[in-house]
């Protein structure tokens, strides 16, 4: 991603291409009947919360990064976003239309712009099917492209991809886990569509693969003028391809800022921890940085914890921690931290007197 | 035992073929290094370089048939392991060489309450009585930071977190303090704030215990703050051998240039990555010529005819190239630059 689109895309005041809004997946587990408390004993409803009120919108043209821990909902909201999940509660606008309240034939209609890339490339893709079925598939359900048209997008396809075309008569297992990957890449762009959630695309691959589809997604970025959501664990990766970066734990945001900007200056503590762990290909950088390790692990996403969902393991923790959950509040201009302990006057926890909270402030007020 | 540096493992053009369908697969093929008392070897590599058959050929764990270590000389402590009768092996295994595997679901029994699986090791091999190797276990366990160890050690393994099991592997592995430490993609399959817990648990247990660490990974990040010398592994050969700060500073060899060019650097500016093009080689079909070539910036001719030398270009730095010297040397101008 060159410099200039990191700056101009996201600080755009136009409309964004996806908005959500207080988007929810509830998973329930069961519990809580009384038929439940009768067997079990417990009355308590089980609830996997792992989309838990998320807003977040997302800019024609840009790459928003999202990153978090297995288990924190990053999949699952990104899913949610296509309806592939269907949210709870909340609305996903796209093009100023709600996609959670379309009809089935509307939505279909609308799916057309709306893509996605898996992350497990040898699941994804249907072995009896050959690549020249799979990639051509979109554009017979949406009528696109019949008979030799089809066959000749077809090709182009894979040529944009960095695949022989002559490969179309292959079937998945004949390819490489990058391959494959790019097999998948094809299929999502054969309707050109708008918006593609990249769920874990380069996870599976090998470090120099991984490369060659990073720089893959970046020349059709600029090629088709995509949109995408990158979901991520690996922050290097999100670091490289992203504009903007959503931080996400136990189903809420919990940062949201210009990728660089996450980068050098987190503000929340469970990204400042986030980052802290990634380890830099540098030997020097590596003995002599400090790490912040946390304690403890990431708690169960069903029933989790009250108040900040992070406080059981973040250092800076006071009471109000388990009681107030903290809004994703604009802390500087274009950089949103949810986390009480800071405020837009004092931005640094660091440097917040122990035991105050100044961002309880913000809280109240809404 | 010596704590002193002096070398503990040596391995000598060490050959581990399989046979398949498609022919023999030289997993590993002439592979040579030591190891000295207290270090931490990096082996890095993608997936098929061979580094993990590497290791299981060490401890003498490679599947017969379809594998088989055709040739080469282990030597563990001055003894050669594969010279040794299997229940000698047994004897070293697990008490003086100790593995950490990816997975830690897969290596745990899941049947077995976690204090039986270590009380297991310390009775078969320091012979141990019920209470005393319960108690080293629960030691363990508080060693590794598990949270309340005396109650915890009687779950069974799928009430842990996948951080918390490889703590109980890392606990299982340690139990009779071993010489050599052998950790294969220990943090793979973990998250990566458990990953930095991890990492430096293995490095604190390390500098307290001083035991010899062989660490398996395919993250150039990690090896860069845990290892004190590096192989880079592609296609069964080792590549380039160095001290880890020199390899990371000045590689010799375009294959180690190019993977450490094509991870981003997030404390950088991000321009566009470096990708090596095409694809690792299918070992049943190798040619004649360096395995890298067709995917080399610095291949010509020679390399596609004639098999690369492995280069001295210090005492401690080695790399498999026929243009070994001109890579070092222009890595070591763009350090100067």
């Amino acid at each position: 991603m060159n410099t200039d689109s990191v700056q101009v895309a996201p600080t755009q005041p136009e409309q964004p291409l996806i908005a959500i809004r207080d988007l929810e997946v509830h998973f329930h587990l069961g519990g809580g009947s009384a038929w439940d408390n009768l067997l079990t004993g417990h009355s308590v409803r089980r609830v996997v919360k792992a989309v838990d009120g998320v807003t977040l919108d997302i800019y024609s043209g840009e790459t928003l990064g999202l990153v978090g821990e297995s288990g924190c909902g990053k999949s699952t909201l990104g899913r949610a976003i296509l309806r592939l999940i269907e949210p709870t509660k909340g609305q996903v606008l796209f093009h100023g239309r709600d996609l959670a309240q379309l009809s089935g034939r509307e939505l279909r209609q609308h799916r057309r712009h709306l893509q996605i890339i898996f992350q497990d490339p040898y699941a994804s893709l249907n072995p009896r099917m050959t690549v020249g079925q799979i990639v051509g598939e979109p554009l017979e359900t949406f009528r696109l492209k019949v008979g030799r048209d089809k066959d000749r997008r077809v090709q182009e396809l894979l040529e944009i991809v960095g695949l022989n075309p002559r490969f179309s008569k292959r079937y998945p297992h004949e390819f490489s886990g990058g391959q494959r990957q790019r097999i998948g890449i094809a299929r999502a762009l054969a309707v050109a569509p708008d918006f593609i959630v990249a769920d874990e695309p380069i996870s599976a691959l090998d470090v120099s693969i991984q490369a060659q589809i990073m720089n893959l997604l970046e020349r059709l970025q600029r090629l088709q003028n995509l949109t995408y959501l990158f979901i991520s664990h690996d922050l290097r990766a999100i670091r490289h391809l992203s504009n903007r970066v959503a931080v996400m734990y136990l189903g809420k945001l919990v940062e949201v800022a210009q990728a660089k900007t996450i980068y050098d200056e987190p503000l929340m503590p469970y990204t400042k921890a986030l980052i802290s762990a990634v380890p830099v290909p540098d030997p020097f950088i590596e003995s002599t940085r400090r790490r912040i390790v946390l304690q403890g692990d990431v708690p169960s996403p069903i029933n989790p914890p009250p108040g900040c969902r992070f406080h059981t393991r973040c250092p800076y923790a006071i009471l109000a921690c388990r009681e107030v959950v903290p809004p994703l509040v604009e802390i500087k201009p274009n950089h949103f931290a949810a986390c009480i302990r800071i405020s837009p006057a004092q931005t640094d926890i660091e440097k917040v007197a122990p035991g105050e909270a100044p961002g309880l402030d913000a809280v109240e007020k809404i | 035992m010596n704590r002193n540096n002096g070398t503990l493992l040596e391995v000598r053009s060490l050959r581990t073929y399989f046979d398949t369908e498609d022919g023999t697969v030289k997993a590993v093929d002439g592979i040579s290094f030591a190891l000295q008392r207290g270090e931490t070897l990096g082996i890095v590599g993608e997936s098929g370089s061979g580094k993990s058959v590497t290791n299981l050929s060490i401890i003498r764990l490679i599947p017969s048939p379809p594998g088989k270590i055709v040739s080469g000389e282990v030597i563990f402590d001055g003894r050669d392991i594969q010279l040794l009768p299997e229940s000698e092996v047994r004897k070293i295994r697990g008490r003086r060489i100790a593995m950490i595997f990816q997975d830690p679901m897969t290596s745990l029994n899941p049947f077995m309450r976690i204090s039986r699986q270590l009380m297991e090791i310390t009775q078969l091999h320091l012979g141990y009585s019920n209470a005393e190797a319960r108690s080293h276990a629960i030691k363990m366990l508080e060693t590794v930071g598990i949270p309340d160890a005396a109650v915890r050690a009687d779950s069974y393994p799928h009430e842990f977190s996948g951080g918390m099991r490889q703590r109980v592997m890392i606990a299982m592995a340690l139990s009779c303090e071993p010489e050599l430490l052998i950790a294969d993609e220990p943090t793979t399959a973990l998250d990566v704030t458990i990953q930095a817990q991890i990492l430096e648990l293995i490095k604190s247990l390390k500098e307290k215990t001083g035991t010899s660490v062989i660490l398996i990974t395919h993250d150039l990040g990690v090896v860069a703050g845990m290892t004190d010398h590096l192989l880079v592994m592609y296609a069964g050969k080792v590549f380039e051998q160095a001290a880890t700060s020199e390899l990371f500073a000045r590689p010799g060899n375009p294959y180690t240039r190019g993977l450490l060019r094509s991870v981003p650097d997030p404390t950088a500016e991000q321009g566009k990555l470096y990708q090596i093009p095409g694809l690792p080689p299918d070992l049943a079909r190798l040619g004649p010529g360096c395995p890298f070539a067709d995917r080399c910036d610095r291949a010509e001719e020679l390399c596609r005819k004639e098999f690369p030398p492995f280069v001295e270009l210090t005492p401690e730095h080695y790399s498999l190239c026929h243009f070994a010297a001109e890579v070092y040397e222009q890595s070591g101008r763009k350090e100067i630059l």
